[in-house]
């Protein structure tokens, strides 16, 4: 296997409503940081899933420490919280962190 | 369903300190250790702050990055690493199996070290509100309560630590306690009671965690007079101790009254043969990073010499104790 950039972009609290609100694909929004263990649990299965989904799947992440706003516009007070959107609204919300099958399994109604 | 018909020297399941440590030995004695990290991956030192008691890191070292290097160095000796859950295990007879999503994997020897998760109030409404103001990681969400007025829950060392770090966010921090003696070391109690922003409610058990769609509050009984009161809290952080994650054995292998799993003696050895067991999940004494490291590098030795005593063969050599030579 050659390795592989970052399939995960990185979004902030401006450029939200362009990368996320008015994406035509389904964006998963990691809202995360540097200080949180479980974030980091949780990032490689993003990669994974990241690269696995091109096309229907768009995955995001959101350093919660610099971006505070968006955060406190979706009432975002643990984290990892994972919020699914899907035409500019969320559709589905995953806190803590969780496995590549349990995550799979979450998204799959969506994706 | 799919079942490998490799049957590998040894599957290790957990990866915190006891885990990854197994997994150092493991591969370094050249077993190839397939690991089953699970989703938790790090274990409980992933949501703890500075780690300064840890040997040879004088200056401290942070929970995750302390994980981040047992990882690394696991890898680097070539141990097989999976961040999978496991579902279910057979661990009787000579060739042991674990099963994960929809493939089985085997092995002649098992290590446990699944470690312990932390344990809930069973309340209502503490389900349905955690990540919306009930949280189990104080380190992860304390940001997020900046000037509120929070709870913590419990009497322990993990309750004070939590409350006094705590206390760099919220306004207040009431720190609720059923009873009015402390589990906690004098240190970290003295270290919360000095610390002006923490008030402390003894003889209080939380009924129910009120809120919608995020934490309001908490209903509070006094366990001396019954009396009922509530409290107007945005966050509660519940450190009420950790019980061990033992139920994927649960039936198969010996464990005590609260579910460790027993070993005998000063091994790591379990009531199975071939099965060993390291870590949190066998200790309710010590429960320290370098413990669970020092149990999981004797459990892979325990294995290491077991696969050498058993050596590979057909599985009628087997039924022999000391097994045939090669």
């Amino acid at each position: 296997m050659t390795e592989k950039t970052s399939a995960t972009v990185a979004v902030t609290d401006d450029s939200f409503a362009d990368d996320v609100l008015s994406s035509s694909t389904p964006v998963l929004v990691d809202f995360w940081a540097t200080w949180c263990g479980p974030c980091k649990m949780v990032a490689p299965v993003l990669e994974e899933i990241a690269n696995e989904k091109v096309g229907s799947l768009k995955v995001a992440k959101m350093d919660v420490d610099a971006n505070p706003g968006t955060a406190r516009d979706f009432q975002v007070v643990s984290i990892p919280t994972m919020i699914l959107f899907k035409d500019g609204a969320p559709v589905k919300r995953i806190v803590g962190a969780k496995g590549k099958a349990a995550l799979l399994r979450e998204l799959a109604d969506v994706v | 369903m799919t079942s490998s018909s490799t049957v590998h020297d040894v599957i290790i399941i957990g990866s915190g300190p006891a885990g990854y440590t197994a997994a150092v030995y493991a591969a370094r004695a050249q077993l190839k250790p397939l690991v089953f990290e699970g989703t938790q991956f790090g274990g409980a030192l992933m949501t703890t702050t500075e780690v300064e008691n840890y040997p040879g890191f004088r200056e401290g070292i942070t929970g995750p990055e302390l994980m981040d290097e047992m990882r690394e160095q696991a890898l680097r000796f070539g141990a097989d690493l999976r961040m999978e859950d496991v579902d279910e295990v057979s661990l009787t007879g000579d060739v042991k199996s674990v099963t994960v999503g929809d493939e089985t994997h085997h092995a002649r020897a098992v290590i446990l070290a699944m470690g312990a998760a932390a344990r809930h109030l069973g309340v209502p409404g503490e389900e349905a509100l955690i990540g919306m103001g009930v949280s189990t990681c104080a380190t992860c969400d304390g940001f997020f309560f900046r000037d509120q007025d929070i709870a913590v829950i419990g009497g322990g060392d993990s309750a004070m630590e939590e409350a006094t770090f705590l206390t760099r966010f919220a306004r207040s921090v009431t720190l609720i306690h059923r009873r009015e003696e402390f589990r906690a070391s004098r240190i970290m109690l003295d270290r919360a009671r000095a610390n002006e922003k923490i008030t402390f409610l003894l003889n209080t058990a939380v009924t129910e965690i009120e809120g919608d769609p995020k934490v309001s509050g908490v209903r509070l009984r006094n366990t001396v007079t019954g009396e009922e009161s509530k409290l107007a809290v945005t966050g509660v952080f519940v450190a009420i101790g950790h019980d061990p994650r033992s139920d994927l054995v649960r039936g198969q292998v010996d464990l005590d009254p609260e579910g460790y799993v027993l070993t005998k003696d000063r091994t790591t050895a379990t009531s199975l043969e071939g099965v060993f067991a390291a870590g949190d999940l066998v200790d309710h004494t010590y429960r320290q990073a370098i413990t669970a490291a020092g149990t999981g590098c004797s459990a892979s030795i325990d294995a290491e010499r077991w696969l050498a005593e058993n050596a590979s063969g057909s599985t009628e050599d087997n039924t022999d104790p000391n097994g045939a030579p090669q």
